[in-house]
């Protein structure tokens, strides 16, 4: 085992193959430790680590403080609805601040592509970046890979189908990433509308046909549709919508095999996916919020011990 | 870089039954007590003394657990490389139990002190004790000795201890190495 080749996590494009097996192999330990009775290692106990959240979020910002918390960081949240962006600040200025009150890391999420990159280039601090608009998200394509890992023993020569809006996801670009760096095959799956032009050249398969998606895949990794980011109409009612991509569980009984079926959250219950598919044995929806817990242990582990 | 042997095989083997006689003598039936091999290297001495008491002084049963001390570890950042893990396998509570702590080589006690802190989130143990195979007695930072020793070495800070184990390394020796 060796250390991470990048000292900032800013996205999967930037990691190699080793890396993500270092960082699963690190969070096997963790997720060990976290199924303790006392929950916590003090591994981290002279680090601080800033949560700036400058777009909402609960699941990853729990997932966050909560991996922190479990290393014995020293974490400090701030949320840019109450901050000084408001009064005008700029980012750099922002962070600066935040890291002359001695501050090690900085986990930041952000609706501008790029954010975390221009930060890691701007200011002295390893970045974990925890979304940048519809750019990547590779906490989330991390615990999503390691999920499918340990559901089905491994991530290479699975077939795995991205389900939604393409277009405006994060999960989707470095879920893709990710999957594609491990030797999986992966297909997208929507309305034309909401798949990007040119997402062949990612290397992937693009399919219209829900059913014949799913007979192809072996994990169905379904997404939400991201309102607030939908400027125009993109199709023409939710309801047909979720008659051509919405999953029910008479679709998936229906299916010549079993498959996985995963969703980063928030759910839209009975729009991408129906309660009975979300809540099934064949969900993985709720391990995939406990592996993120023992994946961000691990990045933060594998990041802080390249701080000197 | 020359090396000596400290002890070999047939040495190793008649300290390993010693250590598991000294072992029965304040444990006898074991049924309060588990045995914890320190990762990495303390797990064979820990296997190999369990082997003895059950296979040949006819234990029925002793609770074998694996710790890795490398979260709990005082020199994080302090190193070139990051600190590798090893499997933790501790599948019984320690509340209570007399605990004893297994490793190869006793050097500055820093191991054993994460060792000591890692434990406690198994539970509150009503004691812990320490088995080492090699006690390298003029070279600890910290207040620290063992309960149960194989052998006691006087090497000097330049010099290391290796020991080598036949499921691993293909051979039971201990050899005094010049770094």
């Amino acid at each position: 085992m060796g250390d991470l080749s990048v000292n900032h996590l800013l996205g999967i494009k930037y990691l190699k193959k080793e890396d993500i097996a270092l960082i699963f192999e690190t969070a096997d330990h963790f997720k060990e430790v976290i199924n303790r009775s006392i929950k916590k290692v003090p591994s981290l106990r002279d680090i601080t680590i800033a949560n700036i959240f400058f777009e909402s979020s609960t699941r990853t910002k729990l997932s966050f403080e909560l991996a922190e918390k479990r290393l014995s960081a020293d974490v400090i949240n701030f949320a840019a609805s109450q901050s000084s962006v408001k009064k005008g600040e700029t980012l750099i200025d922002t962070v600066n601040n935040i890291l002359s009150m001695k501050v090690d890391m900085v986990v930041m999420r952000h609706p501008n592509p790029g954010a975390g990159i221009f930060l890691a280039k701007n200011v002295k601090a390893s970045i974990i970046n925890a979304g940048d608009g519809a750019h990547e998200h590779p906490t989330q394509a991390l615990l999503d890979s390691y999920s499918i890992r340990e559901k089905l023993g491994g991530v290479g020569g699975k077939n795995v189908v991205i389900v939604g809006d393409i277009l405006h996801s994060r999960v989707a670009l470095s879920n893709i990433f990710a999957l594609k760096l491990q030797g999986a095959n992966v297909k997208v799956c929507g309305p034309r509308t909401l798949l990007p032009k040119y997402v062949e050249t990612l290397g992937v398969g693009v399919e219209t046909n829900l059913r014949k998606a799913l007979n192809w895949c072996d994990v169905a990794n379904m997404l939400r549709i991201q309102n607030e980011r939908l400027d125009i109409s993109y199709f023409p009612t939710t309801r047909e919508y979720t008659q051509q991509f919405g999953v029910n569980k008479a679709l998936l009984d229906s299916l010549d095999k079993e498959i996985v079926i995963m969703h980063p959250g928030p759910i839209n219950r009975g729009v991408e996916i129906t309660s009975d598919v979300a809540d099934s044995q064949q969900s993985i929806i709720l391990n995939q919020v406990e592996n993120g817990v023992a994946i961000r242990m691990a990045v933060i582990y594998l990041l802080a011990s390249k701080i000197k | 870089m020359g090396q000596k042997v400290l002890l070999s095989s047939k040495e190793i083997n008649i300290i390993l039954h010693r250590l598991a006689c000294q072992l029965l003598e304040s444990h006898l039936d074991f049924k309060d007590t588990v045995l914890i091999g320190l990762q990495p290297r303390g797990i064979y001495v820990a296997q190999r003394l369990k082997k003895i008491l059950v296979e040949e002084y006819g234990v029925k049963h002793i609770a074998l657990g694996f710790l890795d001390i490398t979260f709990y570890r005082d020199d994080f950042r302090r190193g070139d490389k990051t600190l590798a893990a090893t499997q933790t396998k501790i599948d019984f509570l320690v509340e209570d139990k007399k605990v004893v702590l297994i490793d190869d080589v006793l050097y500055t006690g820093r191991s054993i002190r994460a060792a000591l802190t890692a434990i406690q989130s198994f539970g509150r143990p009503s004691e812990i004790e320490l088995l080492t195979l090699i006690d390298r007695r003029f070279s600890r930072h910290l207040p620290i000795q063992p309960n149960y020793r194989g052998r006691q070495v006087d090497a000097i800070n330049n010099e290391k201890v290796k020991v080598m184990w036949k499921e691993n390394d293909g051979e039971d020796t201990v050899y005094l190495v010049d770094r």
